[in-house]
């Protein structure tokens, strides 16, 4: 089932193209990275796809136009924005009470539970927590929510390491099924990339890859060639090159892993070396 | 692989419960709307309750024939009402200056929309601060601070051995209770397209919406004081005003139709015969305004849908 469909989606702020024909599709029960630098559009499409934003092309939420029918959509998604959004003046216990009040989906029960592993006291305002515990506080309300798709834009921006680790594993452990769908951004790609099932780059309002992490397993290989072998590794065109300790690292997108093992020591590329072929090789076209 | 059955039962929950809670969340951020006014109805309260200290000389004076002072003895309750009236108002003014300008700016906006709560109810629940909670405070809170002060009078009078009966009987204050809630009424009516507007200009102002709500008809008003007094000058003076009018009317307009018994300001309302709902109600003013109201309100949730954070 297919839980974004989205075609040719462009929206241009007065002087930037912020997405410039989008095409994506996410079947429900995947877990999206959508990766990009600052400014790739990432937040533009977050947005488009929540309804917070009016946008060109054509866009499908769960069956939903969501520019149309966010009231609607927003009983089955979920979402966190890079920053803290949570109204400051807001005290703990008002924002179970409001919500329960407002969303057909939360269970407070849930919500109670989740805070009572934490350190946050029920009586303060959203302003006397720590950026760490308005984390815990928003993601407590959303695992309590029975939401389809779960929306993370930057969550974890400016947290410690601790916190960040907290929330991805209760992410996973407490609220994923299989049922939902999460779609994440974020330019901190080494962490998520074991959560991951798919992966989208995003690079100047487009999509420069969009791939499932099994297939990028297969597609990207990076070899650390041996010396005598470095010149007929590079006749097959690696994407990108780096030195490292006297050695040619190379990254091969769709070479076959028997050609290079001949060549040299063969591994799965990482998330981040995939990144940085991909994203700095189409940053150093465009210098050039 | 086969597909899983997601429960899509659209639970949805009644617009009336999301309005509900969307207005009690806007009493939680603005306090001041109940507060600034039961603050200064204690004041009001407190000061008038030192000042009828003195009466029981009044009412001596009163049963020996004295018709004048009467008047003086209705003077400290209206005194309260208009009081916490003239807060209300103050308070609402501010209110719908900053409600839809304040969420952009913390950029709590994001989390509102978050939830399943249409722009419309969310700019429903904002006017109806103004329009409905702020007459509601008031009326408690005159109501009850009256009362008050009637139990207090009651008690230094009885305590310097005057009898309360004759407080009672020369303290007539049903017509004020009757007038009250009828002018806060009216007046909420004729004011809603002010409230509107500043919804609207605080949906759209990047800072300071009060000033640019305020700002046309200053620098209007201005200009036309200008060309009345160049006219003047060239001995052709005309004393029309539209622009100064209708501000006039609109920010005070109800309170003179509502409390004065030609509804232009002029004599006070004292018997409930002079109050006239037909002219009231029947005015093209009134219905107007509640039309431009209905496109102000539109605007405004055209416009957050639209508007993003600060």
């Amino acid at each position: 089932m297919t839980c974004i469909d989205a075609r040719g989606l462009r929206k241009a702020y007065k002087t930037t193209k912020a997405l410039d024909g989008v095409d994506l599709k996410v079947e429900t029960g995947r877990i999206v990275g959508l990766i990009g630098l600052n400014g790739a559009g990432k937040t533009t499409a977050i947005n488009a796809i929540l309804g917070l934003t009016a946008f060109q092309g054509e866009l499908q939420v769960l069956e939903h136009n969501p520019w149309t029918s966010r009231d609607a959509l927003m009983r089955d998604v979920s979402f966190i924005a890079d920053v803290a959004i949570l109204p400051r003046w807001l005290r703990v216990s008002q924002t179970l009470d409001y919500v329960e009040g407002v969303h057909p989906r939360f269970d407070r029960a849930k919500a109670e539970g989740f805070l009572a592993r934490t350190t946050i006291p029920r009586k303060s305002r959203v302003r006397e927590l720590s950026k760490g515990m308005v984390t815990q506080l928003h993601l407590a309300l959303i695992m309590a929510i029975d939401a389809r798709l779960l929306v993370l834009d930057e969550p974890t921006l400016g947290l410690d390491l601790l916190y960040r680790k907290q929330f991805y594993d209760s992410l996973l452990n407490d609220y994923f099924d299989g049922d939902r769908t999460i779609l994440i951004s974020t330019h901190q790609v080494e962490e998520i990339q074991h959560i991951l099932t798919d992966v989208i780059f995003l690079d100047q309002g487009r999509v420069v890859l969009d791939a499932s992490m099994e297939d990028l397993e297969v597609r990207f290989l990076e070899l650390v060639a041996a010396p005598d072998q470095a010149a007929s590794a590079r006749s097959l065109r690696p994407i990108h090159e780096r030195q490292a300790f006297g050695r040619a690292h190379m990254l091969f997108d769709g070479v076959a892993r028997e050609r290079l093992a001949s060549l040299g020591d063969v591994r799965t590329a990482s998330l981040a070396d995939i990144f940085v072929a991909i994203i700095g090789g189409r940053q150093r076209e465009r210098a050039a | 692989m086969s597909e899983t059955p997601i429960d899509t039962g659209q639970k949805v929950l009644s617009q009336g419960r999301l309005l509900y809670w969307s207005l009690k969340r806007e009493l939680w951020e603005h306090r001041a709307v109940c507060i600034a006014p039961a603050v200064i109805a204690a004041v009001a309260l407190f000061g008038t309750a030192l000042s009828v200290l003195w009466l029981p000389a009044v009412l001596r004076r009163i049963d020996a024939g004295a018709a004048k002072a009467t008047s003086d003895l209705i003077s400290p309750y209206a005194f309260i009402a208009l009081s916490v009236l003239v807060t209300g108002f103050i308070v609402a003014l501010f209110y719908a200056s900053a409600a839809l300008h304040a969420e952009r700016r913390d950029r709590s906006l994001l989390f509102w929309k978050s939830l399943p709560v249409s722009d419309r109810t969310a700019v429903l629940a904002k006017f109806t601060v103004p329009f409905l909670v702020t007459p509601v405070v008031i009326f408690g809170l005159v109501i009850t601070a009256q009362i008050a002060l009637l139990a207090w009078s009651s008690l230094v009078v009885t305590a310097s051995g005057v009898s309360p009966a004759l407080l009672w009987q020369s303290l007539d204050l049903t017509v004020m209770w009757v007038v009250l809630p009828y002018g806060l009424i009216v007046n909420a009516l004729w004011q809603a397209p002010l409230y509107a507007w500043l919804l609207l200009v605080s949906a759209w102002a990047r800072r300071v919406p009060f000033l640019w709500a305020a700002a046309p008809f200053v620098i209007l008003m201005m200009l036309e004081a200008m060309a009345r007094a160049a006219a003047k000058a060239a001995g052709a003076g005309t004393r029309s005003t539209p622009v100064a009018d209708f501000v006039g009317n609109r920010l005070l307009g109800g309170m003179a139709e509502a409390f004065s018994v030609d509804g232009r300001g002029n004599d006070a309302i004292d018997r409930i015969g002079q109050l006239n709902p037909l002219r009231t109600f029947t005015s093209p003013d009134l219905w107007g305004g509640l039309v431009a109201t209905v496109f102000l309100l539109a605007a405004a949730t055209w416009l957050r849908r639209r508007r993003e954070p600060l």
